[in-house]
């Protein structure tokens, strides 16, 4: 590190722009594969659960096959399991979504701390990075702009999913289903079989963001590894309206706006750094009241949507 | 409007004390299915090698067999039934308000804040004193989510989630800049509260502050309120249905601004008891996660505040089992959540169960007869 | 609602009765302590593995199983709430322990000032509280080491690999402890260069994975190149610092293995020597003074081996502070000092000692150390 410029305020933005990059990674999985289970009409409330879980099944994988990408793969399809049988108990009569999601993020956390213990202390390998920063003389432009793959891939797949719900058939059967569960059976769709493999596909994509917080930003297996991160990215699905292109932004924005905190405090400005480290909930907010609107409330919601009938 | 609200039967008189057999299932599901996620953990536990005899023997212990252990579960339910209130009220109106943590923080700040500056004033008068500061603030809160949502139509969900990791910042912040005791050298905290202003144990010959007690009349009333009066009656018709609340000309607004207030008055009020009958100030331990438990208690409730009470208790006895599985069983802290995971998993599973037999059907009794 | 002392005394009396019947009531389930066994309590408030605070305790635990004639029992993840008072008493009722640890430092007031006057037969031995005569019971006891010291060692080892000259610290919380550890740090490092500085962050929690990494980030984008920290669990800010290519210096436990060529040293606890020495004196019938302090050479502490980073040069000047340490009546803060907002720490030949218990209630950082309490 001999090469380090003094970057003194740029240090600011900068954090921003690289903390955006670095912890928007988790919010941008849950909230895409929450966007797919709401706009099939469920919510799944446990998505914090099946992240946590996602984490620690992710790094023991990784760490007993020494392959970080077998680790998201397991985080996946952990999820994904998570996912599918939230989607089937809610197909039955009587049962709630939002309860059964809050029983499930207890268990998935339960089960993620349980079998997690052995991997506390053993160390697995890194997710790897692509480096956007070749242009630059500056260490620390270079190590804001370490992009890892799943953040691109995260990338691709909300526009592929704002593509496929405009234009696919696909997209148009889970938002039929999504909107009113009469018309859809009406046009002989099973809404049950679609919203059990839009859970399923939210929850695989829900573990891929747990495995990214184990196997590259923090980068370790621990209890407090989320810190709430799911349930945040759940609740900003409705922020986002249901897009998953803003589903993107939302996740960008928690993520830079959760850099300031630390950023004003390496450049010298500390006082009350608690109000500092509330910005990205601030933020939100104030982004919500003013986008909100008490006429046009929820236009664009899934209509078979618990929450927000 | 009373009438409408208990949706008797016109046949129901002629049925005498079999009219309540139907309501059995509100007891015999729940039990089932208790059992059901018994079961289950059970299988895991075998898979384990671990015994599910002792394990069950444990939990009875620990949580619910001598004097100690219902000291134990009690005092860990005090904050839990008030934290679940918060959420169950607001959903009579089809609110789904997840963020009573925040009020519960402020809530405590209020009351260890002021209370650091009645040094000198009786009980009698400064404890009332706290409990409204703290009620006014969580009611400020969280009303402050309905308000939000009538005004501008912000979802609620969202609103008080983000407010609750807002008010938990405002907390932090308070607690060591300008209500810091210097004397609180390495746990920041408010100024300790006078032996004046410290709430007790009840009279009850174990160590379960009033706090409880305050918790279930707080349940209770809250369930009269709602199924009761003309105002819950109100609120459940609004909470079916908006717009059609609003044809009929019920104050929409004032109720969800109403409800949320309350919850939050009541969440407020669960951050006074642990001030002033377990730290004895304020300080970052009083955010110890009551306000998400609440939610799922609410959920497994049904939103039903006498409900609430049950299962709060059943929840608390898990918890304080934790400890002895912990020491004897030689398994981790986790093993409970997965146990209290599988067991409300059911609990919820088996909602589907209601309506189902036969026995809950009054034409069944009535032929019967 | 009824006054505090009241009840209390009202407890005692029920209390009695209520030990009795357990005491009859626990055969069926224990069975596995001998009754001449001393059972031992420890209580932490994270898991017992997280490379930091509790894993110190834990490893300390581990060396008092290993005791003839003691049984030992655990419990992690418990929060500084009724959780904890519940906790003991459970530990003391259904396990007869009689030698208690509540490791967490918000255990202290109000909790085990809450449950020893009722257990006065039980010894609550904690850490870091300042257990006084005229305040607080004499079943309480409080211990801490001297560990300050051992980040002004890691200052030494900083203070030789840094190249900018800037070093960096990830802090929980401006709390006394946390602040002597940042002074003596940035002290230490200044023994090597006067000019070095120290930036600080505050996270303003003991255990948050993200919040932690991003500090890290942060110091090194301000070209801090050698970091350490005092958290809960340091394995983030490890792992994450040495992913920025910068130096690190442990801190609660040896992180070492976390990043082999990176780590310079780190400041141990050295629990395993104080718990077992306690507990031998509780087994021959002594008793545990209230009040026990101690250092690098009393073994409450340790430094972990030097890594391979460390030049000769800093390993002689290491080796030769820790000697001097061990001597006895050491001080890395003295004068002439000023705290980074000007104001006189200590003139010139006045110091404070390693063991001087006015450290124990630091509410300054020293001038070089960039960052604000508060």
């Amino acid at each position: 590190m001999s090469d380090v410029t003094d970057i003194g305020l740029w240090g600011v933005p900068l954090a921003i722009i690289g903390g955006a990059i670095r912890v928007s990674t988790p919010f941008l999985f849950v909230s895409l594969g929450e966007c797919i289970t709401e706009r099939s009409g469920r919510i799944n409330l446990g998505l914090e659960g099946t992240l946590i879980f996602g984490a620690m099944s992710g790094y023991a994988i990784a760490v007993n096959t020494q392959s970080p990408w077998l680790g998201v793969l397991g985080a996946a399809f952990f999820g994904m399991i998570f996912g599918l049988f939230h989607g089937w108990v809610c197909k039955f009569k009587g049962v709630n979504d939002i309860a059964i999601g809050i029983a499930l993020m207890l268990l998935g956390n339960g089960l993620a701390f349980f079998f997690g213990k052995p991997y506390i202390q053993p160390v697995a390998p890194d997710l790897p990075a692509i480096s956007f920063g070749w242009w630059s003389d500056i260490e620390q432009v270079r190590a804001a702009l370490q992009v890892n793959v799943l953040f691109i891939i995260g990338l691709i797949i909300a526009l592929f999913l704002a593509w496929g719900f405009k234009s696919t058939k696909i997209g148009l059967t889970v938002r039929v289903v999504g909107d009113s569960t009469d018309a859809a059976r009406a046009i002989g769709l099973e809404p049950n079989k679609i919203r059990l493999l839009s859970t399923a596909a939210g929850g695989a994509l829900a573990g891929i963001g747990g495995a990214y917080l184990s196997l590259y930003y923090p980068g370790s297996w621990n209890e407090g590894i989320s810190s709430g991160q799911g349930l945040m990215a759940v609740a900003l699905v409705i922020f986002a309206r249901w897009n998953p292109i803003n589903c993107f932004w939302v996740a960008l924005l928690f993520g830079g706006a959760g850099a300031l905190g630390p950023a004003l405090q390496s450049v010298g400005i500390s006082q009350g750094y608690y109000l500092f480290f509330a910005a990205p909930y601030v933020l939100t907010l104030g982004l919500l009241i003013a986008t909100s609107s008490p006429n046009k409330a929820m236009e664009s919601a899934p209509g078979e949507l618990s929450i927000t009938k | 409007m009373k009438e409408l609200a208990t949706t008797p039967l016109p046949s129901q008189s002629s049925l005498g004390i079999l009219k309540w057999v139907p309501r059995l299932e509100f007891v015999a599901i729940p039990i089932f299915a208790v059992i059901c996620g018994f079961v289950i953990f059970s299988i895991f536990l075998v898979l384990l090698g671990k015994s599910p005899t002792d394990f069950f023997a444990l939990v009875y212990k620990a949580g619910f067999s001598t004097a100690f252990s219902w000291q134990n579960t009690l005092s860990r339910a005090a904050p839990l039934l008030l934290a679940a209130l918060c959420v169950a009220l607001p959903a009579k109106l089809g609110l789904v308000v997840i963020g009573g943590e925040g009020a519960i923080a402020l809530g405590a700040v209020a009351a260890g804040a002021i209370g650091a500056y009645l040094t000198n004033v009786s009980g009698v008068i400064a404890l009332p004193i706290l409990f409204l500061a703290s009620a006014f603030t969580g009611a400020f809160w969280i009303g402050l989510v309905g308000f939000l949502r009538i005004k501008r139509g912000v979802n609620e969900t969202i609103a008080s989630l983000l407010m609750a990791y807002i008010a938990i910042a405002i907390s932090n912040h308070l607690i060591e800049s300008v209500f810091r005791d210097p004397a609180s050298l390495n746990k920041p905290s408010t100024a300790s509260l006078s032996e004046a202003l410290r709430v007790g144990a009840m009279p009850i010959g174990i160590d379960v502050h009033w706090g409880f007690l305050a918790g279930l009349i707080a349940c209770i009333v809250s369930w009269i309120l709602v199924e009761k009066t003309t105002l819950g009656f109100s609120a459940r018709i609004a909470g079916g249905n908006i717009r059609a609340a609003q044809v009929q000309g019920l104050p929409v607004a004032k109720l969800i601004i109403g409800f949320t207030a309350l919850g939050g008055a009541i969440a407020g009020i669960a951050g006074f008891y642990e001030v002033t009958a377990v730290h004895g100030s304020a300080n970052a331990s009083v955010f110890a996660g009551y306000g998400y438990t609440g939610i799922l208690i609410a959920f497994l409730a049904r939103h039903n505040a006498l409900a609430i009470v049950p299962i709060t208790i059943m929840l608390a006895g898990f918890e304080a089992s934790s400890g002895l599985i912990q020491r004897r069983m030689d398994l981790p802290d986790a093993t409970i959540l997965v146990f209290e995971g599988i067991v409300f998993v059911t609990i919820l599973f088996s909602e589907t169960l209601y309506g189902r037999f036969r026995f809950s059907k009054h034409e069944y009794w009535k032929a019967g007869v | 609602m009824i006054k505090k002392n009241v009840t209390r005394r009202t407890f005692l009396g029920t209390s009695a009765t209520a030990l009795g019947a357990t005491a009859l009531a626990t055969s069926s389930l224990t069975g596995f302590a001998n009754a001449a066994d001393l059972t031992v309590g420890f209580i932490y408030v994270g898991p017992k593995d997280d490379f930091g605070y509790n894993q110190a305790h834990a490893e300390g635990a581990a060396a008092v199983k290993a005791m003839t004639g003691v049984t030992v029992i655990e419990e992690e993840n418990v929060p500084e709430t009724v959780d904890v008072q519940n906790t003991m008493e459970s530990m003391i009722n259904f396990d007869g322990a009689t030698l208690l640890f509540p490791t967490s430092f918000g255990y202290f007031d109000p909790h085990i000032l809450e449950i020893a006057p009722k257990r006065p037969d039980v010894r609550f031995q904690h850490a870091a509280g300042l257990w006084s005569a005229d305040k607080h019971p004499m079943n309480v006891g409080s211990y801490f080491g001297y560990i300050g010291m051992g980040q002004y060692l890691n200052g030494i080892t900083a203070g030789h690999a840094t190249k900018t000259k800037k070093i960096g610290f990830v802090a929980a919380k401006p709390i006394p402890q946390v602040l002597l550890n940042i002074n003596s740090f940035l002290l230490g490092a200044r023994q090597v260069d006067p000019e070095i500085t120290c930036q600080v962050i505050f996270t303003g929690e003991w255990s948050l994975a993200v919040k932690e990494a991003e500090a890290t980030n942060a110091l090194a984008d301000q070209g801090c190149d050698v970091i350490t920290c005092h958290v809960d669990g340091p394995k983030v800010v490890m792992e994450t610092a040495a992913g920025r290519d910068a130096f690190v210096c442990g801190y609660h436990a040896n992180q070492g293995p976390l990043a082999p060529e990176k780590y310079l040293t780190g400041a141990e606890w050295n629990w395993a020597s104080i718990y077992t020495g306690m507990v031998k004196t509780v087994q021959d019938g002594g008793s545990i003074d209230n009040f026990v302090r101690g250092g690098l050479a009393e073994d409450f502490i340790k430094m972990s081996p030097l890594g391979p980073s460390v030049s000769d040069t800093a390993r002689a000047q290491f080796e030769a502070t820790k000697a001097q340490i061990m001597a006895g009546g050491f001080a890395a803060i003295k004068g002439p000092l000023k705290d980074n907002k000007g104001n006189v720490i200590a003139s010139e030949g006045q110091s404070f000692v390693e063991t001087d218990i006015a450290l124990e209630s630091m509410d300054y950082l020293v001038e070089g150390v960039i960052g604000s309490i508060g």
